[in-house]
Protein backbone atom coordinates (compact mmCIF):
# COMPACT_ATOMS: atom_id res chain seq x y z
CA UNK A 1 0.00 0.00 0.00
CA UNK A 2 2.74 2.32 1.03
CA UNK A 3 4.72 1.78 -2.15
CA UNK A 4 1.57 2.08 -4.51
CA UNK A 5 0.84 5.41 -2.85
CA UNK A 6 3.99 6.89 -2.80
CA UNK A 7 4.25 5.57 -6.69
CA UNK A 8 1.07 7.65 -7.49
CA UNK A 9 1.53 10.53 -5.47
CA UNK A 10 4.85 11.24 -7.60
CA UNK A 11 3.43 10.55 -10.48
CA UNK A 12 0.74 13.65 -10.04
CA UNK A 13 3.54 15.93 -10.22
CA UNK A 14 5.67 14.21 -12.62
CA UNK A 15 2.88 14.70 -14.89
CA UNK A 16 0.69 17.72 -15.76
CA UNK A 17 -2.37 15.91 -13.96
CA UNK A 18 -1.29 17.53 -10.57
CA UNK A 19 -0.85 20.86 -11.68
CA UNK A 20 -3.46 21.30 -13.54
CA UNK A 21 -5.91 20.05 -11.00
CA UNK A 22 -4.34 22.12 -7.81
CA UNK A 23 -4.10 25.09 -10.68
CA UNK A 24 -7.58 24.85 -11.68
CA UNK A 25 -9.01 23.95 -9.08
CA UNK A 26 -7.30 27.37 -7.01
CA UNK A 27 -8.24 29.07 -9.98
CA UNK A 28 -11.85 28.42 -9.81
CA UNK A 29 -12.53 28.58 -6.26
CA UNK A 30 -10.68 31.73 -6.01
CA UNK A 31 -12.99 33.38 -8.68
CA UNK A 32 -16.16 31.50 -7.05
CA UNK A 33 -14.65 33.47 -4.32
CA UNK A 34 -14.33 36.66 -5.09
CA UNK A 35 -18.05 36.83 -6.97
CA UNK A 36 -20.00 35.19 -4.05
CA UNK A 37 -18.49 37.00 -0.94
CA UNK A 38 -15.46 39.28 -2.05
CA UNK A 39 -17.08 41.38 -4.63
CA UNK A 40 -20.80 41.45 -2.74
CA UNK A 41 -19.45 42.30 0.79
CA UNK A 42 -20.16 38.91 2.19
CA UNK A 43 -18.31 36.77 4.92
CA UNK A 44 -21.09 34.34 4.02
CA UNK A 45 -19.01 31.28 2.48
CA UNK A 46 -22.05 28.98 2.21
CA UNK A 47 -22.61 30.01 -1.88
CA UNK A 48 -18.89 29.37 -2.01
CA UNK A 49 -18.81 25.91 -1.12
CA UNK A 50 -22.01 24.81 -2.91
CA UNK A 51 -20.20 26.05 -6.48
CA UNK A 52 -17.39 24.16 -5.37
CA UNK A 53 -19.58 21.04 -5.98
CA UNK A 54 -19.30 22.05 -9.78
CA UNK A 55 -15.27 22.39 -9.84
CA UNK A 56 -15.06 19.04 -8.62
CA UNK A 57 -17.42 17.86 -10.62
CA UNK A 58 -15.06 18.60 -13.30
CA UNK A 59 -11.61 18.13 -11.49
CA UNK A 60 -12.03 14.90 -9.80
CA UNK A 61 -12.62 12.82 -12.53
CA UNK A 62 -9.34 14.33 -13.97
CA UNK A 63 -7.89 13.43 -11.05
CA UNK A 64 -8.92 9.78 -10.87
CA UNK A 65 -8.88 9.19 -14.58
CA UNK A 66 -5.43 7.52 -15.25
CA UNK A 67 -5.71 5.48 -11.93
CA UNK A 68 -6.84 2.26 -13.29
CA UNK A 69 -7.59 3.04 -16.91
CA UNK A 70 -3.97 3.44 -17.73
CA UNK A 71 -2.17 0.86 -15.90
CA UNK A 72 -4.22 -1.61 -18.16
CA UNK A 73 -3.52 0.20 -21.01
CA UNK A 74 -0.16 0.05 -20.21
CA UNK A 75 -0.30 -3.60 -18.77
CA UNK A 76 1.88 -2.06 -15.90
CA UNK A 77 -1.49 -3.73 -13.73
CA UNK A 78 0.91 -6.97 -14.35
CA UNK A 79 3.47 -5.93 -12.64
CA UNK A 80 1.12 -4.68 -9.42
CA UNK A 81 -1.30 -7.83 -9.29
CA UNK A 82 1.66 -10.40 -9.36
CA UNK A 83 3.40 -8.29 -6.83
CA UNK A 84 2.86 -9.52 -2.90
CA UNK A 85 0.33 -6.85 -2.14
CA UNK A 86 -3.34 -7.63 -1.09
CA UNK A 87 -5.99 -6.01 -4.39
CA UNK A 88 -7.33 -3.53 -1.04
CA UNK A 89 -3.82 -2.61 -0.72
CA UNK A 90 -3.04 -1.61 -4.36
CA UNK A 91 -6.52 0.49 -4.13
CA UNK A 92 -6.55 1.87 -0.66
CA UNK A 93 -2.85 2.98 -2.16
CA UNK A 94 -4.59 4.84 -5.03
CA UNK A 95 -7.01 6.41 -2.79
CA UNK A 96 -4.99 8.11 -0.98
CA UNK A 97 -2.70 9.61 -2.94
CA UNK A 98 -5.62 11.35 -5.01
CA UNK A 99 -7.09 12.46 -1.79
CA UNK A 100 -3.91 13.70 -0.45
CA UNK A 101 -3.80 16.14 -3.82
CA UNK A 102 -7.62 16.85 -3.35
CA UNK A 103 -6.92 17.80 0.54
CA UNK A 104 -4.11 20.29 -0.90
CA UNK A 105 -6.48 22.08 -3.57
CA UNK A 106 -9.05 22.53 -1.18
CA UNK A 107 -7.04 23.76 1.71
CA UNK A 108 -7.36 27.13 -0.37
CA UNK A 109 -11.00 27.65 1.29
CA UNK A 110 -8.96 27.91 4.58
CA UNK A 111 -7.17 30.98 2.94
CA UNK A 112 -10.24 32.63 1.88
CA UNK A 113 -11.66 32.14 5.61
CA UNK A 114 -9.02 33.64 7.00
CA UNK A 115 -9.13 35.89 4.47
CA UNK A 116 -12.76 36.87 5.70
CA UNK A 117 -11.93 36.53 9.40
CA UNK A 118 -9.20 40.21 8.75
CA UNK A 119 -13.32 42.25 7.84
CA UNK A 120 -15.11 40.15 10.44
CA UNK A 121 -15.01 37.22 12.31
CA UNK A 122 -16.45 34.17 11.14
CA UNK A 123 -18.48 31.58 12.81
CA UNK A 124 -15.27 29.00 13.07
CA UNK A 125 -17.62 25.87 13.84
CA UNK A 126 -19.53 26.82 10.44
CA UNK A 127 -16.59 26.98 8.37
CA UNK A 128 -15.33 23.67 9.73
CA UNK A 129 -18.43 22.22 9.09
CA UNK A 130 -18.18 23.59 5.15
CA UNK A 131 -14.59 22.16 5.00
CA UNK A 132 -15.57 18.57 6.50
CA UNK A 133 -17.99 18.33 3.90
CA UNK A 134 -15.87 19.32 1.29
CA UNK A 135 -13.31 16.68 2.75
CA UNK A 136 -16.27 14.27 2.62
CA UNK A 137 -17.57 14.57 -0.55
CA UNK A 138 -14.48 15.03 -2.54
CA UNK A 139 -13.44 11.38 -1.11
CA UNK A 140 -16.31 9.62 -2.48
CA UNK A 141 -15.86 11.54 -5.74
CA UNK A 142 -12.46 10.29 -6.00
CA UNK A 143 -13.49 6.49 -4.85
CA UNK A 144 -16.11 6.90 -7.32
CA UNK A 145 -13.91 8.17 -10.19
CA UNK A 146 -11.19 5.05 -9.11
CA UNK A 147 -14.31 2.09 -9.31
CA UNK A 148 -14.98 4.43 -13.38
CA UNK A 149 -11.26 4.50 -14.50
CA UNK A 150 -11.19 0.08 -13.03
CA UNK A 151 -14.04 -0.18 -15.78
CA UNK A 152 -12.19 1.13 -18.72
CA UNK A 153 -8.48 0.61 -20.93
CA UNK A 154 -9.62 4.83 -21.83
CA UNK A 155 -8.44 7.34 -19.86
CA UNK A 156 -10.98 9.88 -21.80
CA UNK A 157 -13.95 7.72 -21.15
CA UNK A 158 -12.94 7.32 -17.42
CA UNK A 159 -13.14 10.82 -17.24
CA UNK A 160 -16.08 11.70 -18.72
CA UNK A 161 -18.14 8.55 -17.02
CA UNK A 162 -16.97 9.76 -13.95
CA UNK A 163 -18.35 13.47 -14.86
CA UNK A 164 -21.26 12.32 -15.55
CA UNK A 165 -21.88 10.02 -12.57
CA UNK A 166 -21.17 12.91 -10.48
CA UNK A 167 -23.51 15.62 -12.31
CA UNK A 168 -26.50 12.56 -12.49
CA UNK A 169 -25.56 12.80 -8.45
CA UNK A 170 -26.72 16.08 -8.52
CA UNK A 171 -29.84 15.84 -10.54
CA UNK A 172 -31.08 13.42 -8.68
CA UNK A 173 -32.20 16.23 -6.23
CA UNK A 174 -33.91 18.45 -8.95
CA UNK A 175 -35.38 15.13 -10.28
CA UNK A 176 -37.14 14.28 -6.69
CA UNK A 177 -38.82 17.97 -6.97
CA UNK A 178 -40.88 16.80 -10.25
CA UNK A 179 -41.99 13.41 -8.38
CA UNK A 180 -45.17 13.46 -6.95
CA UNK A 181 -45.17 10.12 -4.93
CA UNK A 182 -43.63 11.31 -1.71
CA UNK A 183 -41.32 8.07 -1.01
CA UNK A 184 -39.94 7.77 -4.26
CA UNK A 185 -39.11 11.85 -3.60
CA UNK A 186 -37.52 10.93 -0.87
CA UNK A 187 -35.48 8.06 -1.46
CA UNK A 188 -34.42 10.12 -4.57
CA UNK A 189 -33.10 12.91 -2.31
CA UNK A 190 -31.90 10.94 0.53
CA UNK A 191 -29.21 9.05 -2.08
CA UNK A 192 -28.13 12.57 -4.04
CA UNK A 193 -24.87 13.74 -3.15
CA UNK A 194 -25.79 17.44 -3.41
CA UNK A 195 -28.60 17.25 -0.95
CA UNK A 196 -26.26 15.57 1.45
CA UNK A 197 -24.03 18.63 0.71
CA UNK A 198 -26.19 21.12 1.15
CA UNK A 199 -26.49 20.78 5.26
CA UNK A 200 -22.76 21.43 5.30
CA UNK A 201 -22.82 24.35 3.38
CA UNK A 202 -25.15 25.99 5.97
CA UNK A 203 -23.19 24.69 8.71
CA UNK A 204 -24.82 21.70 9.97
CA UNK A 205 -22.87 18.98 10.72
CA UNK A 206 -25.49 15.70 10.64
CA UNK A 207 -23.94 12.78 11.44
CA UNK A 208 -25.80 10.75 8.90
CA UNK A 209 -24.51 13.01 6.27
CA UNK A 210 -21.40 12.38 7.45
CA UNK A 211 -21.97 8.57 7.84
CA UNK A 212 -23.79 8.54 3.97
CA UNK A 213 -20.32 9.94 2.35
CA UNK A 214 -18.04 7.82 4.64
CA UNK A 215 -19.97 4.62 3.38
CA UNK A 216 -20.46 5.55 -0.24
CA UNK A 217 -16.29 6.15 0.15
CA UNK A 218 -16.24 2.41 1.27
CA UNK A 219 -18.80 0.93 -1.34
CA UNK A 220 -17.09 2.65 -4.34
CA UNK A 221 -13.32 1.46 -3.13
CA UNK A 222 -14.93 -2.05 -2.08
CA UNK A 223 -16.33 -2.39 -5.93
CA UNK A 224 -13.30 -1.71 -7.27
CA UNK A 225 -11.71 -4.68 -5.49
CA UNK A 226 -14.71 -6.90 -6.64
CA UNK A 227 -13.84 -5.32 -10.61
CA UNK A 228 -10.25 -6.01 -10.33
CA UNK A 229 -10.76 -9.51 -9.05
CA UNK A 230 -13.20 -10.42 -11.22
CA UNK A 231 -11.60 -9.60 -14.08
CA UNK A 232 -8.95 -12.25 -13.05
CA UNK A 233 -12.01 -14.73 -13.14
CA UNK A 234 -12.81 -13.53 -16.57
CA UNK B 1 9.80 -26.46 -6.41
CA UNK B 2 6.52 -25.81 -9.23
CA UNK B 3 3.55 -28.03 -9.66
CA UNK B 4 0.91 -27.19 -12.23
CA UNK B 5 -1.78 -30.42 -12.10
CA UNK B 6 -4.76 -30.63 -14.80
CA UNK B 7 -4.71 -26.57 -15.04
CA UNK B 8 -7.10 -25.74 -17.43
CA UNK B 9 -8.34 -22.31 -18.20
CA UNK B 10 -11.59 -21.61 -20.73
CA UNK B 11 -12.82 -18.21 -22.10
CA UNK B 12 -16.33 -19.44 -23.16
CA UNK B 13 -16.13 -22.08 -25.10
CA UNK B 14 -12.50 -21.56 -26.08
CA UNK B 15 -10.16 -23.65 -24.17
CA UNK B 16 -6.91 -21.68 -23.79
CA UNK B 17 -5.30 -24.06 -22.02
CA UNK B 18 -6.52 -27.64 -21.19
CA UNK B 19 -5.74 -29.61 -18.71
CA UNK B 20 -1.91 -29.41 -18.72
CA UNK B 21 0.37 -31.01 -15.83
CA UNK B 22 4.30 -30.69 -15.49
CA UNK B 23 6.79 -29.95 -13.10
CA UNK B 24 10.12 -27.96 -12.43
CA UNK B 25 12.50 -28.99 -10.12
CA UNK B 26 14.57 -26.57 -8.01
CA UNK B 27 17.38 -25.14 -9.93
CA UNK B 28 16.32 -26.26 -12.91
CA UNK B 29 15.32 -24.19 -16.73
CA UNK B 30 12.36 -25.15 -17.84
CA UNK B 31 11.45 -23.79 -21.28
CA UNK B 32 7.97 -23.68 -22.64
CA UNK B 33 8.05 -24.32 -26.50
CA UNK B 34 4.65 -23.27 -28.52
CA UNK B 35 3.27 -21.08 -31.21
CA UNK B 36 1.66 -17.76 -30.58
CA UNK B 37 -1.42 -18.68 -29.15
CA UNK B 38 -0.91 -21.92 -27.65
CA UNK B 39 -1.18 -21.21 -24.07
CA UNK B 40 2.22 -19.80 -22.89
CA UNK B 41 1.50 -16.91 -22.00
CA UNK B 42 -2.18 -18.05 -20.13
CA UNK B 43 -0.50 -20.49 -18.17
CA UNK B 44 2.33 -18.27 -17.01
CA UNK B 45 -0.31 -15.48 -16.34
CA UNK B 46 -2.21 -18.49 -13.92
CA UNK B 47 1.04 -19.50 -12.30
CA UNK B 48 1.70 -15.52 -11.36
CA UNK B 49 -1.69 -15.30 -10.11
CA UNK B 50 -2.41 -12.29 -12.35
CA UNK B 51 -5.37 -14.41 -13.48
CA UNK B 52 -6.90 -17.70 -12.07
CA UNK B 53 -7.28 -21.00 -13.72
CA UNK B 54 -11.16 -22.47 -14.37
CA UNK B 55 -10.00 -26.23 -12.97
CA UNK B 56 -6.90 -27.56 -11.47
CA UNK B 57 -3.89 -25.99 -9.07
CA UNK B 58 -0.55 -24.83 -9.39
CA UNK B 59 1.90 -24.73 -6.42
CA UNK B 60 4.64 -22.40 -5.70
CA UNK B 61 6.63 -24.43 -3.81
CA UNK B 62 3.98 -26.10 -2.12
CA UNK B 63 1.73 -23.10 -1.61
CA UNK B 64 -1.36 -22.91 -3.81
CA UNK B 65 -1.43 -20.17 -5.68
CA UNK B 66 -5.10 -19.12 -5.55
CA UNK B 67 -5.30 -20.21 -1.93
CA UNK B 68 -2.54 -18.10 -0.85
CA UNK B 69 -1.63 -15.48 -3.42
CA UNK B 70 0.40 -13.46 -1.73
CA UNK B 71 2.37 -16.15 0.15
CA UNK B 72 3.14 -17.67 -3.38
CA UNK B 73 3.84 -14.06 -5.03
CA UNK B 74 6.64 -13.63 -3.06
CA UNK B 75 8.56 -16.89 -4.22
CA UNK B 76 8.00 -15.16 -8.41
CA UNK B 77 9.72 -12.65 -10.26
CA UNK B 78 7.77 -12.42 -13.50
CA UNK B 79 8.67 -10.98 -16.43
CA UNK B 80 5.56 -10.57 -18.79
CA UNK B 81 5.31 -10.67 -22.51
CA UNK B 82 5.36 -6.88 -22.31
CA UNK B 83 7.51 -5.44 -19.26
CA UNK B 84 5.49 -3.60 -17.23
CA UNK B 85 7.47 -0.30 -17.02
CA UNK B 86 6.23 2.88 -15.96
CA UNK B 87 7.64 5.29 -18.83
CA UNK B 88 7.37 8.53 -16.72
CA UNK B 89 10.22 7.48 -14.03
CA UNK B 90 13.75 6.94 -14.51
CA UNK B 91 15.10 3.40 -13.83
CA UNK B 92 16.08 4.42 -10.23
CA UNK B 93 12.86 5.27 -9.53
CA UNK B 94 10.85 2.60 -11.11
CA UNK B 95 13.47 0.21 -9.09
CA UNK B 96 12.59 1.69 -6.00
CA UNK B 97 8.45 1.15 -6.05
CA UNK B 98 9.20 -2.48 -7.32
CA UNK B 99 11.26 -2.57 -4.10
CA UNK B 100 9.13 -1.32 -2.00
CA UNK B 101 6.09 -2.92 -3.70
CA UNK B 102 7.56 -6.25 -3.12
CA UNK B 103 8.19 -5.51 0.37
CA UNK B 104 11.88 -6.17 -0.30
CA UNK B 105 14.40 -7.14 2.88
CA UNK B 106 17.76 -7.13 1.35
CA UNK B 107 19.74 -3.69 1.69
CA UNK B 108 18.60 -1.66 -0.85
CA UNK B 109 21.07 0.21 -2.48
CA UNK B 110 23.58 -2.98 -2.64
CA UNK B 111 20.45 -5.07 -3.84
CA UNK B 112 19.71 -2.77 -6.33
CA UNK B 113 23.04 -1.96 -7.49
CA UNK B 114 23.85 -6.48 -8.18
CA UNK B 115 20.63 -6.26 -10.32
CA UNK B 116 21.66 -3.72 -12.44
CA UNK B 117 25.29 -5.06 -12.79
CA UNK B 118 24.06 -8.30 -13.34
CA UNK B 119 21.35 -7.17 -16.64
CA UNK B 120 23.90 -4.21 -17.29
CA UNK B 121 21.96 -1.32 -16.98
CA UNK B 122 24.14 0.40 -14.57
CA UNK B 123 24.51 3.03 -17.42
CA UNK B 124 21.31 4.21 -17.95
CA UNK B 125 20.19 3.82 -14.06
CA UNK B 126 18.90 7.80 -14.42
CA UNK B 127 17.43 7.95 -17.27
CA UNK B 128 13.62 7.70 -18.02
CA UNK B 129 12.71 4.56 -19.19
CA UNK B 130 10.51 5.81 -21.85
CA UNK B 131 13.35 7.12 -23.79
CA UNK B 132 15.58 3.63 -23.34
CA UNK B 133 15.92 1.71 -26.36
CA UNK B 134 13.80 -1.55 -26.51
CA UNK B 135 16.59 -4.04 -25.56
CA UNK B 136 17.06 -1.31 -22.19
CA UNK B 137 13.41 -1.77 -21.87
CA UNK B 138 13.58 -5.37 -21.59
CA UNK B 139 16.85 -5.54 -19.25
CA UNK B 140 14.41 -3.34 -16.90
CA UNK B 141 12.17 -5.73 -17.05
CA UNK B 142 14.29 -8.59 -16.23
CA UNK B 143 15.95 -6.82 -13.40
CA UNK B 144 12.12 -5.96 -12.11
CA UNK B 145 12.24 -9.35 -11.70
CA UNK B 146 15.26 -10.20 -10.30
CA UNK B 147 14.58 -7.79 -7.13
CA UNK B 148 13.42 -9.23 -3.78
CA UNK B 149 15.38 -11.94 -5.16
CA UNK B 150 13.03 -14.88 -5.62
CA UNK B 151 13.66 -18.27 -5.84
CA UNK B 152 10.79 -18.40 -8.93
CA UNK B 153 11.56 -16.73 -12.00
CA UNK B 154 8.91 -16.99 -15.26
CA UNK B 155 9.78 -14.71 -17.98
CA UNK B 156 7.47 -14.70 -21.35
CA UNK B 157 9.71 -14.75 -24.15
CA UNK B 158 12.02 -12.80 -22.74
CA UNK B 159 14.06 -12.50 -26.03
CA UNK B 160 11.65 -10.76 -28.50
CA UNK B 161 12.34 -8.20 -30.02
CA UNK B 162 16.05 -7.77 -29.03
CA UNK B 163 19.05 -8.24 -32.04
CA UNK B 164 21.09 -10.99 -31.77
CA UNK B 165 23.92 -9.64 -29.84
CA UNK B 166 21.45 -8.99 -26.70
CA UNK B 167 19.56 -12.33 -27.26
CA UNK B 168 23.12 -13.91 -26.86
CA UNK B 169 23.62 -11.78 -23.95
CA UNK B 170 20.01 -12.33 -22.31
CA UNK B 171 20.35 -16.00 -22.92
CA UNK B 172 23.72 -16.41 -20.84
CA UNK B 173 22.04 -14.32 -18.34
CA UNK B 174 19.36 -16.68 -17.99
CA UNK B 175 21.85 -19.55 -17.98
CA UNK B 176 23.81 -17.52 -15.06
CA UNK B 177 20.87 -17.21 -13.04
CA UNK B 178 19.38 -20.39 -13.99
CA UNK B 179 22.16 -21.98 -11.27
CA UNK B 180 20.57 -20.74 -8.31
CA UNK B 181 16.51 -19.77 -9.61
CA UNK B 182 14.11 -22.05 -10.77
CA UNK B 183 13.79 -20.71 -14.47
CA UNK B 184 10.34 -20.69 -16.25
CA UNK B 185 11.11 -19.26 -19.76
CA UNK B 186 8.40 -19.77 -22.86
CA UNK B 187 9.56 -19.15 -26.56
CA UNK B 188 8.67 -20.30 -29.96
CA UNK B 189 11.71 -20.56 -31.34
CA UNK B 190 13.37 -24.10 -31.03
CA UNK B 191 17.11 -23.62 -30.83
CA UNK B 192 16.86 -21.14 -28.47
CA UNK B 193 14.90 -23.00 -25.41
CA UNK B 194 17.56 -25.92 -26.79
CA UNK B 195 20.30 -23.68 -26.27
CA UNK B 196 19.51 -22.34 -22.73
CA UNK B 197 16.77 -24.77 -20.81
CA UNK B 198 17.47 -28.24 -19.40
CA UNK B 199 14.17 -29.46 -20.07
CA UNK B 200 11.17 -28.42 -22.69
CA UNK B 201 7.57 -28.45 -22.26
CA UNK B 202 5.99 -28.27 -26.38
CA UNK B 203 2.62 -27.15 -25.82
CA UNK B 204 -0.02 -26.73 -28.66
CA UNK B 205 -3.52 -25.89 -28.77
CA UNK B 206 -3.31 -25.32 -24.89
CA UNK B 207 -2.33 -29.33 -24.52
CA UNK B 208 1.31 -30.37 -24.17
CA UNK B 209 2.57 -32.62 -27.04
CA UNK B 210 5.82 -33.05 -25.51
CA UNK B 211 8.16 -33.01 -22.01
CA UNK B 212 11.31 -34.49 -22.09
CA UNK B 213 14.73 -33.30 -22.05
CA UNK B 214 16.77 -30.20 -24.22
CA UNK B 215 19.18 -33.84 -25.26
CA UNK B 216 15.57 -36.04 -25.82
CA UNK B 217 13.76 -33.96 -27.51
CA UNK B 218 16.30 -33.01 -30.00
CA UNK B 219 16.98 -36.44 -31.10
CA UNK B 220 13.44 -37.03 -31.44
CA UNK B 221 13.96 -33.96 -33.80
CA UNK B 222 16.53 -34.61 -35.72
CA UNK B 223 16.18 -33.35 -39.33
CA UNK B 224 19.68 -34.69 -40.92
CA UNK B 225 17.47 -36.13 -43.68
CA UNK B 226 16.82 -32.53 -44.59
CA UNK B 227 19.62 -30.79 -46.04
CA UNK B 228 20.20 -27.10 -47.00
CA UNK B 229 23.47 -27.35 -49.00
CA UNK B 230 25.77 -24.66 -51.19
CA UNK B 231 27.78 -26.44 -54.21
CA UNK B 232 30.01 -24.73 -56.91
CA UNK B 233 29.22 -26.90 -59.75
CA UNK B 234 26.80 -26.93 -63.27
CA UNK B 235 23.54 -26.64 -61.78
CA UNK B 236 21.42 -29.13 -63.34
CA UNK B 237 24.23 -31.92 -63.67
CA UNK B 238 23.98 -31.58 -59.85
CA UNK B 239 21.00 -32.11 -59.26
CA UNK B 240 21.17 -35.04 -61.64
CA UNK B 241 24.34 -36.06 -59.35
CA UNK B 242 22.31 -35.00 -56.28
CA UNK B 243 18.94 -37.31 -57.12
CA UNK B 244 21.33 -40.33 -57.95
CA UNK B 245 22.06 -41.07 -54.57
CA UNK B 246 20.09 -43.55 -52.78
CA UNK B 247 17.60 -42.00 -50.65
CA UNK B 248 17.08 -38.89 -52.11
CA UNK B 249 13.64 -38.28 -52.41
CA UNK B 250 13.42 -34.60 -53.69
CA UNK B 251 15.92 -32.17 -54.56
CA UNK B 252 15.02 -28.33 -54.62
CA UNK B 253 17.39 -25.76 -56.40
CA UNK B 254 16.73 -22.18 -53.71
CA UNK B 255 18.81 -19.83 -55.54
CA UNK B 256 22.43 -18.11 -57.15
CA UNK B 257 24.02 -17.23 -54.00
CA UNK B 258 27.45 -16.57 -55.67
CA UNK B 259 28.33 -16.55 -59.64
CA UNK B 260 28.13 -20.75 -60.03
CA UNK B 261 26.76 -21.34 -56.37
CA UNK B 262 23.63 -22.74 -56.20
CA UNK B 263 21.23 -23.48 -52.90
CA UNK B 264 19.58 -26.93 -52.74
CA UNK B 265 17.20 -28.17 -50.48
CA UNK B 266 17.81 -32.09 -50.54
CA UNK B 267 14.97 -34.40 -49.03
CA UNK B 268 16.13 -37.37 -48.21
CA UNK B 269 14.04 -40.59 -46.35
CA UNK B 270 13.57 -40.09 -42.72
CA UNK B 271 16.55 -41.75 -41.25
CA UNK B 272 18.66 -41.57 -44.20
CA UNK B 273 22.04 -39.66 -44.24
CA UNK B 274 23.20 -39.15 -46.96
CA UNK B 275 26.18 -36.32 -45.90
CA UNK B 276 28.94 -38.48 -46.67
CA UNK B 277 27.92 -40.04 -49.62
CA UNK B 278 26.91 -36.59 -51.11
CA UNK B 279 30.09 -35.36 -50.41
CA UNK B 280 32.28 -38.81 -51.60
CA UNK B 281 30.31 -38.41 -55.09
CA UNK B 282 30.88 -34.32 -55.54
CA UNK B 283 34.62 -34.62 -54.72
CA UNK B 284 34.52 -37.25 -57.46
CA UNK B 285 33.22 -34.86 -60.29
CA UNK B 286 35.97 -31.89 -58.70
CA UNK B 287 32.80 -29.70 -57.31
CA UNK B 288 32.92 -28.38 -54.43
CA UNK B 289 30.66 -28.74 -51.36
CA UNK B 290 30.77 -24.83 -49.95
CA UNK B 291 28.43 -25.52 -46.86
CA UNK B 292 25.78 -27.62 -45.66
CA UNK B 293 23.39 -28.08 -42.76
CA UNK B 294 19.93 -29.79 -41.52
CA UNK B 295 17.30 -27.45 -42.53
CA UNK B 296 15.76 -26.76 -39.35
CA UNK B 297 12.40 -27.92 -38.02
CA UNK B 298 9.61 -25.15 -38.30
CA UNK B 299 7.55 -25.14 -35.54
CA UNK B 300 5.11 -26.84 -37.47
CA UNK B 301 7.03 -29.80 -38.33
CA UNK B 302 7.27 -30.70 -34.43
CA UNK B 303 3.84 -30.82 -33.99
CA UNK B 304 3.39 -32.70 -36.77
CA UNK B 305 6.09 -35.01 -35.95
CA UNK B 306 5.28 -34.97 -31.98
CA UNK B 307 1.46 -35.47 -32.06
CA UNK B 308 1.68 -38.04 -35.21
CA UNK B 309 3.87 -40.23 -32.75
CA UNK B 310 0.98 -39.34 -30.15
CA UNK B 311 -1.72 -40.32 -32.32
CA UNK B 312 0.18 -43.58 -33.66
CA UNK B 313 0.66 -45.18 -30.02
CA UNK B 314 -2.78 -44.16 -29.30
CA UNK B 315 -3.77 -45.96 -32.64
CA UNK B 316 -1.52 -48.51 -31.45
CA UNK B 317 -3.43 -49.18 -28.07
CA UNK B 318 -7.03 -48.62 -29.71
CA UNK B 319 -5.75 -52.52 -31.64
CA UNK B 320 -4.80 -53.89 -28.65
CA UNK B 321 -7.49 -52.92 -26.99
CA UNK B 322 -9.79 -54.50 -30.12
CA UNK B 323 -8.05 -57.41 -30.54
CA UNK B 324 -8.10 -57.63 -26.79
CA UNK B 325 -11.88 -57.44 -27.09
CA UNK B 326 -12.19 -60.38 -29.90
CA UNK B 327 -10.51 -62.45 -27.34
Amino acid sequence: MGAVFRKELLGYFTSPVGYIFLGVFFAASGFFFYSTALSVGSTDLSQLFIMLYFALLVLVPILTMRSFAEEKKQKTDQCLLTAPVSLGGIVIGKFLSAFVVYIIGISSTLIFALTVSVYAKPDWTVVAGNITGLVLLGASFIALGILVSSLTENQMVAAILSMVLILALYILQIVANYVSVEWIAKALTSIAFSARYQPFTNGLFDLSNVLFFVSATVVFLFLTVRVLEKRRWG
Amino acid sequence: MIEVIELSKHYGDKKAVDGISFKAESGEILGFLGPNGAGKSTTMNILTGYISCTDGKALIDGIDILEDPIKAKEKIGYLPELPPLYMDMTVKEYLCFIYDLKKCKLPRNTHLADICRLVKIENVYHRIIKNLSKGYKQRVGLAQALVGNPPVLILDEPTVGLDPNQIIEIRALIKKLGKNHTVILSSHILSEVQAVCDRIVVINKGKIVADDTASGLSQALTADHRLLVRIDGPKDEVVKLIKSIPGVENVIVNTETEKGVWEYRIEAEEGADIRRELFRRLAQRNWYLLSSRSSELSLEDIFIKLTMGEELSKADKEKLKGSGGDR
